[in-house]
């Protein structure tokens, strides 16, 4: 069964088409990187899986299940998402206790008290932060509690929306290196979204190369680290980040 | 008392009471720096007391007549002399706070969640829901406030429960509107989506992630209006139609003072400045609540 097969997707904001006909399968406990310039679509088909973008066609099913245009309550326990800016992702008049013990609220599940610590601690964040506004912590601080928000219903799948990008370099590396720790750890599948391709190499397994709304390439991510992608787009798109191409 | 301070100011709050707590108290004190805020609270405060203890403090009944002592100027027995029918004015005043109190707070108990639930549906979920609600609003919106309380007020009939309800009737557009454009700026951020992916209903995410938002901008706006209420209730009270005799409203004794005005000047002066006092106290208060509410001002990002 795959995690999340989308087949002839197209989405659309109002009256633009911004994704055209894009089939994937994204298999259980893979990490698949979609990449691409701003603009490409890529976001698009993130927030499109999560219900967010709820005006498409085509098929998406998510563990073998179809997706409805909607968020709902059983998908939530299976697919969480982790937003590109931490500083508006979340609430500004709630604590992190709060915004973690939400999800639980929602679903009516209990022992919330443990599960906030355990997910604090999973995420790498000192106890001593739990009861703080997001105005009390630091960029890359806040985006762990994202993360933590994320896991505390334990998804099986994340979607992970440039999760990086708003960070500076330091931080950013923290934050890669707790989504792989967290992904060795509880099995998870994630879907990134990036324009960042050495994220993708020390990240994921696979990656699909996005240009005005289409997919231009799957290809493995050795493919990547070795400068083999096939398409000229994504050669392009390889050598502006600075890699040094192999013949294809 | 600094062991207290320290506890509140914790950048480490260690449970939910702290953290609130905590916020609660930096609010506070970033209003009793702000010298008009505390102006405002202390007037506030004087006439909440006043209200409570109105038999403690007034010398005389409210409604006891004197005729042999009609009209008295203010005087060391009568602090603010009497009036045509020889009662107390001070007493009266005193007695009057209790009114002013309750209509104010029975307005805004009323009109500001009525203004906030419309509000933030409305911006929420847009569409069509919007278009219903806002053009129900911008109806009340477009009436002249004493006007339309004049009218609910004809229609049932005097009385001060009556002026209540007229007025919230009156007040809530405002409220739904500033509501509304708050909601609007954050309907589509990141962590109400986020909420929304973890299957929170549509009541819960209006209920506790937007209006928690809105609260403060409208807490601002009511403390503002509190002087306009009072207002209004003393402009129905003058033309007979709030409070009715011998209830020591206050636009009433204005309204009995106004015929002794050119003689008896303090008649109908000393109610005038219990009005003013409590409607500035409201307006300083308000103010000082904008300097520490807004978030736009204090959270920074």
């Amino acid at each position: 069964m795959n995690a999340i097969e989308l087949t002839h997707l197209d989405i659309a904001y109002g009256p633009t088409r911004v994704v055209h006909d894009v089939s994937l399968a994204i298999a259980e406990g893979e990490s698949f990187a979609l990449v691409g310039e701003s603009g490409s679509g890529k976001s698009t088909i993130l927030k499109a899986i999560a219900g967010l973008a709820p005006d498409w066609t085509g098929e998406i099913s998510v563990l073998g299940s179809p997706r409805a245009h909607r968020p709902d309550r059983g998908f939530a326990k299976s697919c969480q998402m982790v937003f590109q800016d931490p500083y508006g992702s979340l609430h500004p008049r709630k604590t992190v206790d709060d915004c973690l013990a939400e999800p639980l609220a929602v679903h009516g599940l209990k022992g919330r008290d443990g599960r906030v610590k355990a997910v604090l601690a999973a995420v790498g964040l000192d106890q001593r932060f739990r009861f703080r506004y997001p105005h009390q912590l630091s960029g890359g601080q806040r985006q762990r509690v994202a993360i933590a928000r994320a896991l505390m219903l334990e998804p099986r799948i994340l979607l992970l929306d440039e999760p990086t990008s708003a960070l500076d370099v330091s931080v950013q590396a923290e934050i890669l290196n707790l989504l792989k720790k967290l992904r060795r750890e509880q099995g998870l599948t994630y879907l990134l979204v990036t324009h960042n391709l050495p994220v993708v190499s020390f990240l994921c397994d696979r990656l699909a190369v996005m240009r005005h709304g289409r997919i231009v390439e799957v290809a493995h991510v050795e493919a990547l680290k070795r400068g083999a992608l096939a398409e000229p787009y994504s050669r392009e798109l390889y050598a502006a980040s600075g890699g040094t191409l192999q013949p294809a | 008392m600094s062991a207290v301070r320290d506890w509140l100011l914790d950048d480490s709050p260690s449970s939910r009471l702290q953290a609130s707590l905590g916020r609660t108290w930096r609010s506070f004190s970033a209003l009793m720096r702000n010298p008009l805020a505390v102006a405002g609270a202390l007037i506030i405060l004087a006439l909440i007391v006043m209200a409570i203890f109105a038999p403690l403090i007034a010398p005389y009944s409210a409604t006891g007549q004197d005729l042999a002592n009609r009209l008295m100027p203010p005087s060391a027995i009568h602090w603010m002399g009497t009036d045509e029918l020889g009662r107390d004015i001070f007493s009266r005043v005193v007695y009057g706070s209790r009114i002013t109190l309750m209509i104010v707070t029975m307005v805004a108990v009323i009109s500001a969640p009525i203004g906030l639930l419309v509000g933030a549906i409305s911006g929420y979920f847009g569409g069509w829901a919007d278009r219903v609600l806002m053009g129900i609003t911008d109806i009340f919106l477009s009436m002249p406030k004493l006007i339309l309380a004049l009218a609910f007020v004809a229609a049932l009939g005097p009385g001060i429960e009556n002026a209540i309800i007229a007025i919230a009737i009156t007040a809530w557009p405002v409220y739904a509107r500033i509501a509304r454009a708050e909601t609007i700026t954050f309907r589509d951020s990141e962590f109400i989506a986020a909420v929304q992916l973890q299957g929170a209903s549509s009541a819960r995410i209006i209920l506790r992630h937007v209006l928690p938002l809105c609260a403060s901008s409208t807490i601002i706006r009511v403390t503002l209006d509190m002087a306009g209420i009072i207002l209004t209730a003393a402009g129905l009270g003058f033309l007979g139609l709030g409070a009715q005799p011998p209830m020591p409203e206050w636009g009433a004794m204005i309204s009995s003072g106004r015929n002794f005005i050119l003689d008896q000047w303090w008649v109908a002066t000393m109610p005038g400045f219990a009005i003013i006092a409590v409607s500035l106290g409201f307006c300083f208060l308000g103010d000082g609540l904008r300097d520490v509410l807004d978030p736009k001002q204090r959270d920074g990002r």
